[in-house]
């Protein structure tokens, strides 16, 4: 599979440990990736992780959000940029319970997705089945694929 | 304690289970991430299972191992193509062995957004019964 690295997170170069982290994580990812251990995707490490697609008019994205209502999410597109925030909440099973493991993770989050290419706002449209969201985002004209005729003499 | 300070959800990678037997089928098998909790009555496991649709979802309890598994459906149309991949899909599997004798009949699961509700009553306390010897 071969994809198109976008929007890759640009670090706030804070200070020297968090580029070294930085760098360390990336050699893990390198050779996790050589002896198969790991995806081959890179991710930006924001909560949550999303696929984007694309096909001749429109761009995809999508995202597991398990348990969220879509009264719980917000989305919007400003420009080139799609925001996707929210607070998953996991309600109390009441005081008399005992826990045998907790995994699952309640939080807020937000993030920002930067479009390849021209959208238009206002035909974007989402839905929220079985806990994955699709987002769909109508390619600004500018951006489709035009088919060229070849002229024949 | 109560924590009613939200904090932010990290992004995790999903979790590759390691399945006992190789399956025949090619494509990833993930770990979903549960809560378990019990009260006296019963045990009550959640499980997130994004994109697993209820016909998809098997739930199988036998010898006290209880396995759940559930397959999700290619996301992508044909038309499509990967721009971004930041989390792979596959099925999810796990298998729990239980401690407590379960009410096979009275199991209940339900499935909404993403999110598995599985309860497992637990065997009333059987009732000393009294077995009167007949002489004859």
């Amino acid at each position: 599979m071969i994809f198109r690295r976008i929007n890759y997170p640009i670090y706030n170069l804070r200070n020297t440990f968090e580029e070294l982290e930085r760098m360390r994580n990336d050699m893990t990812r390198l050779f996790d990736q050589a002896t198969g251990k790991s995806y081959p995707a890179t991710t930006a490490g924001v909560f949550p992780l999303v696929n984007l697609t694309e096909d001749k008019d429109n761009y995809f994205v999508r995202a597991e959000l398990p348990g969220l209502k879509a009264e719980e999410l917000n989305i919007a597109v400003t420009g080139n940029n799609l925001t996707i925030s929210g607070e998953r909440k996991i309600p109390s099973e009441g005081d008399n319970v005992r826990y045998h493991r907790r995994e699952r993770e309640a939080g807020s989050f937000s993030r920002i997705i930067a479009l390849p290419g021209d959208v238009e706002v206002d035909n974007v449209d989402a839905g929220l089945v079985d806990g994955v969201l699709t987002v769909n985002i109508p390619k600004a004209e500018v951006a489709k694929p035009k088919q060229i005729a070849i002229k024949q003499n | 304690m109560i924590d009613t300070e939200t904090k932010e959800l990290q992004a995790k990678e999903k979790m590759e289970a390691k399945a006992p037997a190789e399956p025949t089928m090619p494509g990833r098998v993930f770990t979903p991430a549960v809560d378990i909790f019990e009260t006296d009555k019963e045990i009550t496991l959640l499980a997130d299972m994004p994109g697993v649709k209820a016909a998809d979802l098997n739930i199988d309890l036998r010898d006290d191992t209880l396995t759940l598994t559930g397959a999700v459906a290619p996301f992508e149309g044909p038309q499509e193509e990967d721009i971004l991949i930041e989390y792979e899909i596959g099925t999810y599997s796990r298998q729990f062995s239980l401690s407590e004798v379960i009410d096979q009949g009275k199991i209940d699961a339900q499935l909404t957004d993403g999110v598995l509700r599985l309860s497992l009553p637990k065997v009333e306390k059987a009732t000393p019964r009294k077995i009167t010897v007949k002489a004859g």
